[in-house]
């Protein structure tokens, strides 16, 4: 075969695989889509879910999903803004901020089952906070951690170093530089990445499901105090979020209309997550026009 | 004299003898100058203290949360071998796994060997798929046609793994039945299923990998007569190699670590497979299913913390590997 049949062969080659997987990801959309969507009514939303009994809905985790979300987020992304600051913009380039730099590579490659073992023993055996959203929230900053961090890293790296030198040349301290010049530059890609981040924790259910728990508590939807055990705001209540949820209906089984559920709720799940992503990049273009003027 | 007595010194004779003519300094005598204040770290240094300091106890905090991650799932997992008194060859070698019946029946190659098969497997299915991908996108495609697939593998990447699992339990275990007979459950499930998963997490690194290379070691195969493949073959993907490596193994960490989806379609039958489509169970999926049925500080629970543990030097193991990869690249 000469150079140029093998030429086209290749290409053929790679057209039909990439055609695959545009396949794939069609029919794995359209699936999930197509069979969840019609069950998303305004009942599933708004109702219970049932124990054996068909018919249920997804109400309390769909709540209880946006709640971890919430908190995990507001206990991650301080940690994070300022491991990221730290790596961005003192870490001298030496073999202690390799270390670092590995120690957080590592944290984001452990399993999240790892992590969610970690957050058991810790928080539900050793500080006796038992199966709770606080537990959770917690495991899901620390599975959370490492993703934005980095993410946040690379946006405070994006901005330009003569807006720093700028800075510096007017008298500024290298805090007041950071504070008042480079992350109001880098605020979109922080937002973009916090909001990717919270697609992920959005959907992770491994972490979750010992440490805030595959049950759900009998919540009161009057009642705003925290600390009333019936409130949705308490966060030491045990709380079975969205994604656990289809993992328990399908792998316990109780409920005669799991197959319908777990669709439905993986519609919404998924239609969620495409939400932040297109999200993410709506608000963050947006935001880069209006901070830079930039057409 | 010490240093604060000369700098007034020296300010003083300034003022005095007003050096700089055309700076006036109007109302300032030698004794207006506060040489305290002039001395001690100013407001900006504080905040830049108090800033500086913040981010350090950031990083830290990230530091500590590893080790003691290590540190405490180390200690639970070393104490089926430590208090235990289980034989470390046994519980790698062995298929007998029943914790509850004592420290001879704690066996694990069956949770090691499935884990292994399916994380080789669909990383074996997956990387051609990722390579055509990211040659598409980087040598093929328009701008447009590449940001399409970069789209489709975010998104890939944002379905949660429990839709996964559910898609494997509702689509590909009920084909797999009625194609091989038996319940469909088992290592060809699995696979199939982490090879949606692992996709985009190699496209995506791959794609970095092929953008890495210069776009005039192109030029000159091109200009010496190489048609278009042979510059991809013997050029591009020689020079990526190092790094498409290291995005497989990135692959092979997240399927050797994935719990639920796998959980859902592998069967979980402590089980040796025979074959593709017999029911087992791995590392992950006997930690996930397994966990919540033993009771902390047994013999049963201690043995599912060393699964855990062999996860976690796993997952050690394929960060070394990456690091080893990259430096060899790098010569």
């Amino acid at each position: 075969m000469d150079a140029k049949k093998k030429d086209k062969l290749a290409t053929a080659v790679i057209y039909i695989l990439v055609g695959i997987v545009v396949l794939i990801l069609a029919g794995i959309l359209g699936n999930i889509l197509i069979t969840g969507v019609p069950h998303l009514s305004w009942h599933f939303l708004s109702s219970e879910a049932s124990s054996y009994q068909a018919g249920g809905g997804v109400r309390d985790q769909l709540f209880n999903s946006l709640y971890l979300l919430v908190l995990t987020t507001i206990i991650s992304l301080p940690i994070a803004l300022g491991a990221a600051i730290y790596l961005a913009e003192y870490a001298k380039d030496n073999w202690i901020t390799n270390l670092i730099r590995t120690t957080i590579q590592i944290l984001s490659s452990l399993p999240s089952i790892v992590v969610g073992l970690f957050g058991y023993l810790l928080f539900v055996v050793q500080f006796g906070l038992g199966f709770s959203i606080i537990s959770g929230a917690l495991a899901l900053t620390f599975f959370n951690l490492p993703i934005l961090t980095s993410n946040i890293e690379e946006a405070i790296k994006g901005v330009p170093q003569d807006q720093r030198e700028a800075g510096l040349a007017l008298g500024l301290s290298n805090w007041k530089t950071i504070r008042g010049i480079v992350l109001p530059a880098a605020l979109p890609g922080i937002l973009t990445g916090i909001i990717l981040s919270a697609g992920r924790i959005f959907g992770e259910a491994a972490a979750l499901i010992y440490t805030a728990g595959q049950s759900g508590s009998t919540i009161n939807y009057a009642d705003w105090n925290p600390f009333s055990p019936t409130s949705p705001l308490n966060v030491m209540r045990p709380a079975e979020t969205l994604a656990v949820h289809i993992w328990k209906v399908n792998t316990e089984g109780i409920i005669p209309d799991a197959t319908i559920v777990s669709a439905a709720t993986s519609a919404l799940l998924v239609i969620v997550v495409i939400v932040f992503n297109l999200g993410a990049r709506y608000l963050g273009n947006k935001l880069y026009r209006k901070l830079t003027a930039a057409k | 004299m010490n240093d604060k007595d000369k700098l007034k010194e020296v300010v003083d004779q300034a003022i005095a003898d007003q050096q700089v003519p055309h700076v006036k300094l109007k109302k300032m005598g030698p004794s207006s100058v506060d040489i305290e204040k002039l001395t001690k770290p100013s407001k900006e240094t504080h905040q830049e203290y108090w800033g500086k300091g913040l981010t350090y106890f950031a990083i830290g905090l990230i530091i500590v949360l590893v080790v003691s991650i290590i540190g405490f799932v180390g200690y639970h997992g070393l104490a089926t071998f430590i208090d235990n008194h289980v034989n470390v060859f046994h519980f790698l070698t062995s298929t007998d796994w029943d914790p509850g019946e004592g420290k001879n029946h704690v066996g694990a190659a069956v949770m090691i060997v499935t884990s292994f098969a399916v994380t080789l497997l669909a990383a074996l299915v997956a990387t051609p798929f990722a390579v055509a991908i990211a040659l598409y996108m980087t040598e093929y495609s328009s701008k447009k046609g590449a940001s399409f697939l970069q789209s489709v593998t975010e998104l890939l990447v944002g379905i949660p793994s429990v839709v996964y699992g559910f898609l494997g339990l509702t689509i590909i275990i009920p084909v797999i039945r009625t194609l091989f007979g038996g319940t469909g459950f088992g290592i060809l499930a699995a696979t199939l299923v982490l090879f949606v998963m692992v996709l985009p997490t190699i496209t995506s690194l791959t794609v970095d990998s092929l953008k890495a290379v210069p776009s005039h070691f192109r030029k000159a195969s091109m200009a010496l007569g190489a048609t278009h493949w042979q510059t991809i073959y013997h050029v591009v993907l020689r020079v990526a190699t190092p790094r498409i490596l290291t995005a497989v193994i990135f692959g092979m960490a997240r399927a050797f670590g994935e719990a639920l989806a796998v959980q859902m379609v592998i069967g979980n039958a402590v089980l040796m497979p025979y074959n593709l489509v017999s029911p087992s169970a791995t590392l992950t999926s006997q930690l996930t299913s397994q966990m919540g049925n033993t009771v902390m500080g047994t013999l049963p629970n201690n043995a599912l913390w060393s699964l855990a543990l062999l996860l976690l030097i796993m997952s050690l193991v394929f960060n070394f590997l990456v690091k080893l990869i990259g430096k060899r690249g790098q010569k």
